[in-house]
């Protein structure tokens, strides 16, 4: 079974990524939003847990009424300096509220997991030919932050910035 | 000026620590070309024709006496002995050793500096008028709100990996000496009727191959709403800028595309949901951003130094150069000094390391330890009380740094050229020196008047051709260096997009060419009307018409072909 960090630890993937033509099995699976919304009424009778994958130009404003549907929200990083998915986060996490697990999966590589932490990413899905253990290293790259994200509403400067030392 | 606290500093110390990580994994083979790009140029360091070059923020244009003596030190250490001063308010190194680069950051990191953002497609180092604080016409200091923002696009979590490279500049004065309206987003301070601050914004502007001038898409944004409308425009560009295309991802082509009005109505639709966040900007923070930027502590009779006029009545020499490089302070009695970058023979906006350790020693003399970098490549002593303007004078003529020219011809914008940057099609630094030897009579030059001259090496427009008053392009035609001039372009309150002359001129002909250019507006101008004006007045033809006598080899500028370079690393 393969790796993941989830929650800044390495665990085993429960999730089965599906394709699109492939028959669902039983047990955790990740589908595409396209899946999703041609199947939808079926998908929504399965009793097994159902995420889904989106692609980085979804508009998420379209998407919350489903939102509860999905214990896992796959964002998509194509490459990894494609940067449109850290929005997608922070909206899903910030605006709409969104509690399950935020996965970045696709081109998700070290340097990255910083970002995509503070944005509301929480799972990722590490290149398969890195190190997820290396790869842990970058959620420590700093230790504090100015601005608000998504695990941080409040910039530095109101959050006693100068009481403390 | 703004001084580091423990978190600045300790996010600085990070960044180090980080970027040394990054570059021993890159040298191990851990991370591929591809992976190590971005995060260098999120450092500043680029990989160039002859050697790695490092851009080093100086953030909206300020500098310590003390930081000015470890550029110095950096450039002797590190370097060939000299730095170079860009547009945009920064200092770029033309020979670091890539394995050096993580000391050098660490040294610079001693003295509250960094190359953070300095390159790559994300918030780049915030530029403001090098007169802020100082300005006579200045509404509000746009240094507060540049640090302000400094600090919000600091590793911003969701913009870092941006379609493009994203810049702004504030300026807070009636005069726009920032280039604001060329700027990916341009900030104005100006006071409502009741008085409040605010800014107005500009969005979409920039040069490069696609020059377009900024759009004003809030006439009056509330001080307090500052980083959230940042927010919300850098939102929409996140999301929406194209990224197919490395020359069509500017967020001036998604302005353009979508129109102005459209792209506002989506900012501001974003906006209403963050507009009362985190991101609402205190007055308290704006208070303890201000406190470090009041005014040195002025003599207050400063202005009865009577010294001042006659040297100027005595030393004709000493009189141009107040005349062309002390610009007006707001405090009676002081001047703010330019430190010439222009030297004949020299590349524009070069400055040796000794020339570095001279100004840093000259700041803390006469100008409370205080340097300012400009978008002109020079650098500013902003605080120089008059009585020492002749010792100053004495001072810098002996550095080489005296010349009388700023604001002339010969106060050149130029990027380092085909000589250091692997984008370039031409030698931009060998044109500005043959434009130096044609036109090296200052008498000429005065008579001239004020007059822009700016010089790109290609069409990324590093030397902000486009907005020169005159505007020198180079071109590749087969391999050989061809020139397009274009005349009437701004970059300032009456901002213009030059026009192209006409048919591109060979390398030898550049001068040559400019000399009859100018002297159609020798004989066409009425009164004190500058170059700018005239050119306005009676347009392109009559300069045509003159340009290219002798001149038969010219070729049409359409036939000309943009260069075929990979441009992902332009500046």
């Amino acid at each position: 079974m393969a790796h993941i960090i989830k929650n800044r630890q390495i665990i085993e993937d429960s999730w089965q990524t599906i394709a699109d033509d492939a028959e669902l099995p039983t047990g955790s699976v990740l589908i595409s939003l396209a899946r999703w919304n041609q199947e939808r009424a079926a998908l929504l009778e399965r009793s097994d847990p159902l995420g889904v994958r989106l692609p980085n130009t979804a508009n998420i404003a379209d998407l919350v009424a489903d939102l509860p549907h999905w214990p896992v929200v796959a964002l998509e990083f194509p490459k990894f300096a494609d940067g449109r998915a850290y929005s997608q986060a922070r909206l899903l996490r910030e605006r709409y509220g969104y509690q399950g697990e935020i996965r970045a999966v696709g081109d998700v590589l070290r340097d990255q997991l910083w970002f995509m932490a503070r944005s509301g990413f929480d799972a990722f899905a590490v290149r398969a030919d890195r190190s997820l253990e290396d790869a842990l290293a970058g959620f420590g790259d700093f230790s504090e932050s100015y601005q608000p994200g998504a695990d941080q509403s409040l910039p530095l400067y109101r959050r006693g910035r100068f009481t403390k030392t | 000026m703004y001084q580091y606290d423990h978190y600045d500093q300790t996010l600085v110390d990070e960044r180090v620590a980080q970027f040394r990580g990054q570059v021993q994994r890159y040298l191990a083979g851990e991370l591929t070309d591809d992976e190590f790009r971005p995060l260098r140029l999120m450092n500043g360091l680029y990989l160039q024709r002859h050697a790695p070059m490092l851009r080093v923020a100086i953030p909206y244009g300020l500098l310590s006496a003390r930081q000015l003596r470890t550029l110095a030190h950096i450039a002797r250490r590190y370097d060939q002995g000299y730095g170079h001063f860009t547009t945009r308010q920064n200092i770029q190194y033309n020979w670091p050793k890539l394995e050096e680069t993580p000391d050098i950051l660490a040294e610079l990191a001693q003295v509250e500096m960094h190359a953070i953002q300095t390159s790559g497609n994300c918030i780049r180092n915030v530029t403001a008028d090098h007169l802020s604080g100082v300005a006579p016409d200045e509404i509000e200091d746009p240094r507060i709100y540049c640090e302000i923002i400094r600090q919000w696009s600091t590793f911003h979590p969701e913009f870092s990996y941006l379609p493009r490279k994203f810049k702004i500049a504030v300026t807070g004065a009636a005069h726009d000496r920032a280039a604001a309206q060329v700027h990916d987003i341009g900030l104005n301070l100006l006071r409502n009727a009741q008085g409040e601050i605010g800014f107005r914004v500009l969005v979409g502007g920039g040069l490069g191959r696609t020059p377009i001038i900024g759009q004003v898409i809030r006439e009056f944004l509330p001080q307090r709403d500052l980083l959230s409308y940042l927010e919300a425009i850098l939102r929409v560009y996140n999301q929406y800028g194209r990224r197919d295309n490395i020359y069509k991802a500017r967020i001036k082509i998604l302005v353009k595309a979508l129109g102005a009005v459209e792209f506002r109505a989506q900012v501001e639709a974003e906006w209403a949901y963050i507009k009362d966040s985190g991101l609402t900007l205190d007055q308290a923070e704006v208070e303890r951003v201000r406190s470090y930027f009041t005014p040195p502590p002025y003599e207050a009779d400063a202005a009865a130094d009577s010294s001042l006029a006659q040297w100027q009545i005595g030393d004709p020499a000493f009189a141009a150069w107040v005349r062309h490089n002390v610009a007006d302070h707001k405090t009676p009695g002081y001047r703010n000094v330019f430190v010439a970058l222009k030297t004949p023979g020299v590349a524009p906006g070069d400055l040796t390391a000794d020339q570095m350790d001279a100004v840093a020693d000259f700041a803390d003399r006469y100008s409370f330890g205080q340097i300012r970098a400009t978008h002109h490549q020079n650098l500013l002593l902003p605080d120089v009380r008059q009585a020492d303007l002749y010792p100053l004078w004495n001072a810098l003529a002996a550095q080489k740094l005296a010349a009388p020219v700023i604001g002339t011809l010969a106060d050149m914008i130029c990027c380092p050229g085909l000589d250091f940057c692997s984008l370039a099609n031409a030698s931009s630094l060998a044109i500005a020196h043959q434009i130096n030897e044609k036109f090296d009579r200052l008498d000429y030059l005065y008579d001239l008047g004020e007059l822009r001259l700016n010089l790109s090496g290609c069409m990324n427009a590093c030397g902000h051709h486009h907005v020169g008053h005159i505007g020198i392009l180079g071109v590749d035609k087969k391999g050989e260096e061809w020139y397009q001039i274009s005349l009437g372009g701004s970059s300032e309150n009456d901002v213009t997009l030059g026009d192209i002359l006409g048919p591109s001129v060979a390398k030898t002909e550049v001068a040559n060419t400019l000399e009859r250019v100018l002297q159609v507006y020798i004989e066409q101008r009425q009164d004190d009307e500058r170059f700018l004006d005239t050119y306005r007045r009676i347009g392109l033809e009559p300069f045509r018409a003159s340009a290219y006598v002798n001149e038969p080899e010219a070729i049409a500028p359409r036939k000309l072909r943009a260069t075929q370079r990979p441009a992902v690393e332009a500046a």
